[in-house]
This record gives structure tokens, C-alpha cells and sequence, in this order.
């Protein structure tokens, strides 16, 4: 199937390939240049293999924006056994940029994590993989597979002498397990819950050793770097939000699908132009920016550019700059209320506020939406949003809150219009 | 606490500036201070998982509330834990904590002595938000003595990690995730057989997990709680007797990092019975003119025993007691002396083997099932008899035998046939206690003060928990009364003076006292090798 949308103004790096099946074949990825990056790495340092990520100053692509150069410069070289994690538990409302990377470039990602692997001196990789992503799976697998054989992955990479092993992994179907350390829990077989930190993934991490974890975007680009230089890549983008991003535009879009443009790329062009604007005719209401952990933006704030610290600054967060976009006909209380009970179901249950908070707005946005909501209800969805902000181990708390109270501060309307809409009830004698 | 040396750092925590040792959490810090942090999931002798997250404290310079348990202290520190951002998260969580919880304290065994009541009391809103209905999970039975109430558990992990960390057997889990979390057993395996799984009724913060033994027994404040030491075995856990209405109802574990940390055995915890024994020598007896049990007033016994025991003529043998203090046995040995020498001899259960706890290894269910094995070894007594504490008096023809505290329970109702005289200070009028020529009522180690040497001649203190029957006296004073008709000094007037006279015989006890011992217990002397079951 070749892929559905491209744009001319699209920069495409990691997508060059979508939708070209002989790609995902070690020959075919070969004949475009694959693993030649990695034969420059292994000729580096390690060390100076990071000092190139670092310059590139890359920014994690599973959300956060962490540095990625910073991150794998936090391992020593210790002596101790090293892991590098693939996050590939792709399961944010949203987000699918990561799936399509692994069914048309599995050796992109492959490259890319033994580059990381070299880096940080470790001599396995793990790719942790949502369960749900069969085909992904496969195609991967697939790619190992032939890696092993090529002498690529293995005991002698590349004729190197360096040992790194890949292991597909594949998760059984829990959101939060794509949190860094509950994905470490889950691959060790332990329950998905995510660890209190510190201590950090770079002094005890996967089996109680220094690991590396990064998302499949992130590892993508690596290869790209090593060969064009960090110059190369701070080129493209912004100041502060470097090289190209996969944009995963989802909603009442005219166009759908992935698009590869420059961090910094403006919001607005983006949805009317390379998507072509909202379907039939509608006019746009909200869109959340970057999968459904991050606050939604309304219809005039979207002129800003597609930079980590610009959407920062309008309020909400670029994240996994998985865009949902919804027209006016959208129902935000119904739109919210399915998040929220998204979260519900998948909170690992450890912290208080998490466990009983997201089950409790979940209700509370069922009672609302089946106007039996009072003003009251309104203004407790608030402060429990609040209790729920920065309480807990990991963000998955705050992301439940993050639609609520954001919704609430610019589509309150429309919550109003829904109280007292049932019939009173007979009030208590 | 987590670092050995002295090394402090400098902290302040609501103001007031302390040194506290360096690699300590925060929680254990403040505590030292005595400013207490609410908490649910942290066990100071449990690995710290911070969820319940009712911890939080504010740590200046720090973006979020961090949790304390898990928080290490840091050199110029400054910590609130009454700001207003911490007081706020722990009354939000609190809310959250009752979201789903029955409120059924009116019928909760852990009522009285809960953490959720006690920090809702202090800390939580006055009204609840929720309209909602709450989600309800059936009883469930986990086997052995434990019956898990899923509607009131808060999840803070405690039993789970309890078994996985301290019993060794990672008997219980959590099972589903979010709101439908709850603590399940595996399968039907359950808890059945753990030796240990007690301890998680005592250590949920809540009434989630019940015991069956006291599940509506009582109301906790109702409970007097004395500090004791587990007669059930020769560890010598700490524990506390909780009794009602003159009845020991319940024994928990008493911190003592040196025996038991908070943790005790199943078996010593469930065999308490014994000392609610309604069926008790109710008055001092000798034998009347025809032959018959007559009572007889204490004033008037002890001389006319006294009498018989000095004109005896057979061999002199004496039965110790392993569930009496050493002040009872050592005045019982030292009467022994006192009246020329004679065999000392005691009679115990035994188990097959020792079960250690595999988390805490300096604890261990003793093959000794007695308190005062090792103590009665050091008196010179030696045992006799089976792994059950019966036989072996089948030699006493001719002999003055006198019995402390055993109930010669497998003895025939004719044992003093054939002896010359039978002196029983003993607890139950048993068939055979009742053929002796005089039958003494005397305290149970329930009912008086005295001191245990647990398996590592480590010295420990208990109190009296039950009020013995009114003409019953403490053996020691029994024993010091007829030692004084013998000139052996004064007549004691305190379980102290009685022990400080183990002293003056017995160089393991030189020195020590009841001040000394404290709380906490001491170690008694370097022993001394003496021939065995010999009379001092």
C-alpha cells in the first residue's frame, strides 16, 4: 500500500520511505544507504559518538523533549552490564508515527538502537513493542532476523568485534507500560507499574542496571545524524527544537496520516493547508497538539509554530505532536469523558490520587454528560484536577486532569449547557 | 536506618534544626525529631514502594511535594510538613481514600486503631464530595487465619510485599489495575500453612484484612495491652497481651530489633488459650485427717510444709517450670539447695525442627516451644521426658517431688502413690496435681512479672496482664516465704528481688537488674559449665 498524503513542503528523513515495501527488506534499505552510519559509529568512539548526538541537540521524540545526546552521556562507563530499551509501546490517543516507522523501516530502527548501543557501551538491545502492533511485530522480527544473518546484530557487528544482541519484545496490552519504568517492570515480567525515581534508568534501570531507553522516532533519526553531522541536522528546525518531526494528523481533517515537517512549522498551515482544513465544510473547534495527555487548544491559538517550547508557551505541550482535531460539531464533554475513562481503565492502580481520581472523574463526566451535573460538579472536577496534578509517581495522574481542567478553562459553555438539562429530581424531604 | 557510621547531615524540618544521620529518609528523620508523617504504604521493616502518597512533604527548592519515605536527607535541607501545599495533598488524597471506602467502622475490627480513621479524624475534610456509588468487592477467604474485606482496603501493598519480602513466599498479589485493583491469593493456595501471614493483619493500616481468631471479638479500645514476652517458644518475641475482661483475646508482635523486629510467628500468636484457663487451683490445699484435699489458709500451709519438708527422708526430686520466670525457678532451685541438694528435672514440648523467618532470619520458631528451656538449663534443671513434655517421672518411688507450674496433665490420678511426699505449685487442678499432699495455687507467667532468657541469653522483662484468682500468689513468693523458714535471708517482696537473688547463686545474672533489663531485655553473663540437673 503506498502511502496515502505527502506534501512538497515536507521535509521527509524518517518518512523517505513510507510506503515503499522494498525498504523494509535488508538489500532494499541497503541500496538507500542503510547501515553505512553505523559502520561510520563503530569507526568513532563511543564517546564521541554521543558528543555528536549531543551537538545535534536532538530532542527525544516519545513526548518529553528530554535531550537525547544529555540522556545517553549519563551512562559511564562503568563496567557494568548496559541495556538499551526501544520504546516502541506506542499507545497514546493519537500517536502513530512510531507504528509506521517499524512497518516501513524496521532497519532505520534497528540502526539506529546499535548506533545507541555502541554508544553507551551495551551489549543488548531490547525492543519493548506494544502487543497490539502484530504486523509492526512482524516486520520487525523480520528485520532482526535478517540483521543476525547479515552479521549485523550479533556477537561481531559489522566485523567490529563489538557484541550486541536485539530482542523483540512484546507487551500484553497496558498503556502505562509505555512509561520508561513500568516498561522496565513489564519486560522483567514484574507488574507494569512505573518506579519511583530516583533512582534513574541511567544508575538502575531494566534488571537493576544502567539503561538507556528511547523512543522509536528518536532512534529513527540517529542513523540520519551520524551520516549528515550534527550541523546537518541543527539546520533544520528551531533553535530549541531541532530537525524534522513526524506530525501524525488525526480528526475531521480533509487529509489524514503522517507528515514530516521541520519542528517550528506552523500550527495553522499545517491543519489547513497540508491537511486541507477541517472535512464538509465545518470550521475547527480544538485541537490537542500532542496526543490526548496534553491540554487542547482552541481555535485562535493555533498561529504559533510547531516548536517544543512554542506550544509550551501557548499552554499546551508539542508531546508526541500527534494532532486530534475536531470540528464544531464535536461534543467536548463526550470527547473529554472518553479520554477520561480511557485513563480510568488504564491507571496501574498504585498511587491513590491516580487510582481513585480517574475512576471518580470518569463518573462525574458521565453524570454531566447524562445532564444530571450540577455547577457544584464543575467546580469539584477542578479541584480534583488539581489533587491530581503532581501527586503521584508518574504523569499518567496529570493526564487524566490535563483534558478535564483545560476543557473546562476554555469549553466551559458547553458543560453549562448540559446541567440540569434531565429532569429535576424530587428534591429530599 | 540506612548508614552505619555517624556521619550527620544538617536538616530542618518545621523549623527546627537537627542533625540526623546522614542516608536517612526523611520519614525516619522527622520521627526522630517526633514530628510524625502521615503514610500508609511505608513499614519502617518493609522496602518504601511511596504510592499511597500521603507523604508528601515540602522539600524547599524542590518543584513537587516529594515523598518522605522514600526521600533521602540532604545536607541544609529545609523541610515543611505543614505547609500549606503539603496539607492540601494530604487532605485531597485523603478524600480520594474514601471515595471507595464502606465507612463500616461501626462493625470494623480495626476500628479504634486504624490510619484511615485516625488521619481522616485529623486531617481530612469534614463532609465527602462524592455522590457516586462505590465500588463493592465481596469477603474473601485467603486461607489460614486471614479474611481479606476488599471494600475497605486502600492498596497500599504492605501484606503483599510482607509476604514476598519477610514470610519468603510470594503468597499474595495485586491483581487487576486502576480502581478494580485488590489483593488476591494465587489460585487455591492461598495462605494456609504460612507460619508468618499474621502479621499482615497487624501491619494493614486499615480493616481490609481481619483475623478470624478475633474477628469481632472485641472493640480495641476496650483492650488493655500489656508488653510481654511470647511464652510459645524459646525466641522470645515481644509482644503485647491483649486482654478483656480478664481474658487474653489477642497477642501481637512488639518491636524489639534485636529478637523480633515487628514480627512474630503464627503459632506463638494463636496459642494463647492456655492462659485463659477457667479451671484453676482456687486456694492453698493439704491433705486432711481422712486423706481428703482440705483448704487450708496460706498463713497456716507454708509452716505445717515447711515442717514436712524438713523431715523428710527419701531423695528429693523437683520439677521446674519452661512457662515460669527465672525468679520462680531460680528461688525453687535455691530451695532445693536449701533442703541438702536434690535432682532438678523439667518436662517441654519440642517441634521436630526450627522454622526461621526467611526475611528476618535472627527470628526463628524454636524447636524449644517453651519460654524458659534455656533459662532452666542454666538454673541446672534437665529436661526430661518426650518431644511432647510428657513422661519421664516414672522414678520418683520413696522421693519428696516438688512441682512448679507443670499440670502433669499425662500423669495418673494416683501419682503421689508410692512418694513420699508431693508438693504440687501448680495452676490447674489436674487429677494428678490433686493427689498431692499439698497443692499450692500459684500465678501464671500471664499474671505476674517476671523474666525470660530467650534462646540467645538475652534476658527480657514481662508484666502482668490477667488478675489472677484471688488466693493465688506469685511461686518466687511462695518460694521466698518457705526459703526464709529455712534462715536463707528475708522473704522477697518484688519480682526484682527475687531476680537479683539469681545473682547471688548464678554468676550468668551477677550484676543484673530489672532497671537494667528495661524494655528491651539485656544479655546475661559469659555461662558457666556445672553438672547438670544438680542442685546449687
Amino acid at each position: 500500500m503506498a502511502y496515502p498524503y505527502r506534501d512538497e513542503r515536507e521535509v521527509r528523513i524518517l518518512s523517505a520511505h513510507f510506503g515503499d515495501p522494498e525498504a523494509r527488506t535488508l538489500a532494499g534499505w541497503r541500496q538507500r544507504g542503510g547501515y553505512e552510519a553505523l559502520g561510520q559509529a563503530l569507526a568513532l568512539s563511543p564517546e564521541q559518538v554521543t558528543e555528536i548526538v549531543k551537538n545535534s541537540a536532538l530532542r527525544g521524540r516519545g513526548g518529553a523533549g528530554f535531550p537525547t545526546g544529555l540522556k545517553w552521556s549519563f551512562l559511564r562507563n562503568d563496567g557494568r552490564p548496559h541495556y538499551v530499551l526501544v520504546n516502541s509501546d506506542e499507545s497514546e490517543p493519537g500517536a502513530f508515527k512510531d507504528r509506521e516507522l517499524c512497518r516501513w523501516t524496521p532497519h532505520q530502527l534497528l540502526e539506529g538502537a546499535l548506533i545507541n548501543a555502541y554508544a553507551i557501551r551495551a551489549q543488548h538491545v531490547y525492543i519493548y513493542m506494544r502487543g497490539e502492533f502484530f504486523e509492526p511485530a512482524q516486520i520487525v522480527a523480520r528485520a532482526i532476523d535478517e540483521a543476525y544473518a547479515a552479521g549485523i546484530a550479533g556477537p561481531d557487528v559489522l566485523g567490529s568485534g563489538v557484541t550486541i544482541d536485539v530482542t523483540l519484545h512484546l507487551g500484553a496490552g497496558a498503556y502505562i507500560c509505555g512509561e520508561e519504568t513500568a516498561l522496565m517492570n513489564s519486560l522483567e515480567g514484574r507488574r507494569g507499574q512505573p518506579r519511583v525515581k530516583p533512582p534513574f534508568p541511567a544508575v538502575f534501570g531494566a534488571f537493576g542496571q544502567p539503561t538507556n531507553i528511547n523512543n522509536v522516532e528518536t532512534l529513527c533519526t540517529v542513523p540520519h545524524i551520524i551520516r549528515n553531522g550534527a550541523d546537518w541536522w541543527r539546520s533544520i528546525g528551531t533553535d530549541k527544537s531541532t530537525g524534522t518531526k513526524l506530525f501524525n494528523m488525526s480528526g475531521h481533517l480533509v487529509r489524514r496520516g503522517n507528515f514530516e515537517f521541520p519542528l517550528g512549522f506552523n500550527m495553522k498551515e499545517l491543519i489547513y493547508d497540508v491537511c486541507g482544513g477541517i472535512r464538509d465544510g465545518r470550521s475547527l473547534k480544538a485541537v490537542i497538539p500532542g496526543g490526548s495527555s496534553v491540554p487542547m487548544l482552541a481555535a485562535h491559538e493555533l498561529d504559533i509554530p510547531c516548536a517544543y517550547e512554542r506550544v509550551a508557551t501557548a499552554g499546551s505541550k508539542l508531546g508526541t505532536a500527534s494532532m486530534i482535531v475536531m470540528d464544531d460539531r464535536t461534543d467536548i464533554v463526550k470527547q473529554v469523558r472518553r479520554m477520561v475513562e480511557f485513563y480510568a481503565h488504564e491507571s496501574c492502580g498504585q498511587c491513590t490520587p491516580c487510582r481513585e481520581g480517574t475512576a471518580w472523574l470518569a463518573r462525574i463526566m458521565r453524570r454531566i454528560e447524562a445532564g444530571q451535573g450540577t455547577e457544584a460538579d464543575l467546580a469539584l472536577l477542578v479541584d480534583l484536577g488539581k489533587n491530581m496534578t503532581g501527586t503521584t509517581i508518574c504523569v499518567l495522574s496529570d493526564s487524566a486532569a490535563a483534558p478535564v481542567l483545560s476543557s473546562l478553562a476554555k469549553f466551559k459553555d458547553e458543560y453549562l449547557a448540559l446541567i440540569g438539562r434531565a429532569a429535576p429530581v424530587a428534591a429530599a424531604v | 536506618m540506612a548508614n552505619e557510621s555517624n556521619e550527620t547531615v544538617n536538616v530542618t524540618i518545621n523549623g527546627v534544626a537537627a542533625a540526623v544521620p546522614r542516608g536517612a529518609r526523611i520519614i525516619e528523620a522527622a520521627e526522630q525529631l517526633g514530628i510524625g508523617i502521615a503514610h500508609y504504604c511505608y513499614h519502617p521493616g518493609l522496602s518504601a514502594p511511596a504510592m499511597c502518597r500521603m507523604c508528601l512533604v515540602e522539600v524547599e527548592g524542590a518543584p513537587k511535594l516529594a515523598p518522605a519515605c522514600v526521600t533521602p536527607v540532604a545536607e541544609g535541607q529545609v523541610i515543611n510538613t505543614e505547609s500549606e501545599r503539603a496539607r492540601a495533598a494530604r487532605t485531597g488524597t485523603l478524600e480520594f481514600y474514601l471515595l471507595n471506602h464502606p465507612l463500616d467502622c461501626p462493625i470494623c475490627d480495626k476500628s479504634g486503631e486504624c490510619k484511615l480513621q485516625d488521619f481522616t479524624h485529623a486531617e481530612g475534610r469534614p463532609h465527602g464530595r462524592s455522590v457516586e456509588p462505590k465500588r463493592v468487592l465481596g469477603l474473601d477467604d485467603f486461607g489460614g487465619d486471614i479474611l481479606y474485606q476488599g471494600n475497605r482496603c486502600i492498596m497500599c501493598t504492605r501484606c503483599v510485599r510482607f509476604m514476598r519480602e519477610i514470610a519468603g513466599a510470594d503468597l499474595l498479589g495485586v491483581v487487576q489495575r486502576g480502581h478494580r485493583s485488590a489483593i488476591d491469593t494465587f489460585f487455591e493456595t492461598g495462605l494456609e500453612g504460612s507460619l508468618w501471614a499474621g502479621n499482615i493483619v497487624d501491619i494493614c493500616p486499615v480493616g481490609a484484612l481481619l483475623s478470624k481468631d478475633f474477628l469481632h471479638k472485641a472493640r480495641v479500645w476496650d483492650l488493655d495491652n500489656t508488653p510481654s514476652v511470647c511464652p510459645n517458644c524459646a525466641q522470645g518475641c515481644n509482644v503485647r497481651l491483649d486482654t478483656r475482661d480478664n481474658l487474653v483475646v489477642r497477642i501481637r508482635p512488639r518491636l524489639n530489633p534485636a529478637v523480633n523486629s515487628y514480627w512474630m510467628c503464627d503459632y506463638g500468636r494463636h496459642q494463647y488459650e492456655w492462659l485463659n484457663q477457667p479451671d484453676r487451683v482456687q486456694t492453698p490445699m493439704q491433705r486432711g485427717a481422712e486423706g481428703e484435699l482440705v483448704p487450708v489458709g496460706w498463713q497456716e500451709v507454708l509452716p505445717a510444709l515447711l515442717a514436712r519438708l524438713q523431715q523428710r527422708h527419701g531423695p528429693l526430686v523437683v520439677l521446674g517450670s519452661p512457662m515460669l520466670g527465672n525468679e520462680d525457678n531460680g528461688l525453687l532451685a535455691r530451695l532445693a539447695g536449701r533442703l541438702g541438694g536434690g535432682t532438678l528435672r523439667y518436662r517441654s514440648a519440642q517441634a521436630e525442627a526450627e522454622v526461621p523467618c526467611p526475611g528476618f532470619p535472627a527470628l526463628a520458631r524454636r524447636r524449644e516451644l517453651t519460654a524458659n528451656g534455656r533459662g532452666l538449663e542454666l538454673l541446672g534443671f534437665q529436661r526430661t521426658g518426650t518431644m511432647a513434655g510428657e513422661g519421664g517421672l516414672t522414678d520418683l518411688a520413696g522421693a519428696t517431688v516438688i512441682v512448679l507450674g507443670d499440670a502433669l496433665e499425662d500423669q495418673p490420678a494416683d501419682f503421689a502413690a508410692g512418694v513420699e511426699l508431693l508438693v504440687v505449685l501448680g495452676q490447674r487442678p489436674t487429677a494428678a496435681a490433686r493427689s498431692a499432699h499439698y497443692l499450692l495455687p500459684v500465678c501464671t507467667c500471664a499474671e505476674q512479672e517476671g523474666t525470660f532468657p530467650n534462646v540467645h541469653g538475652l534476658v527480657q522483662r514481662f508484666w502482668p496482664a490477667l488478675q489472677p484468682p484471688p488466693l493465688a500468689r506469685p511461686a518466687w513468693q511462695v518460694l521466698s516465704v518457705l526459703l526464709a523458714g529455712l534462715d536463707d535471708g528475708a522473704p522477697v517482696n518484688s519480682a526484682g528481688g527475687a531476680f537479683l537473688r539469681l545473682g547471688e547463686l548464678y554468676p550468668e545474672y551477677a550484676g543484673l537488674s530489672y532497671e537494667q533489663l528495661g524494655s528491651r531485655g539485656a544479655l546475661i553473663n559469659e555461662p558457666v559449665v556445672r553438672p547438670a540437673g544438680k542442685g546449687a
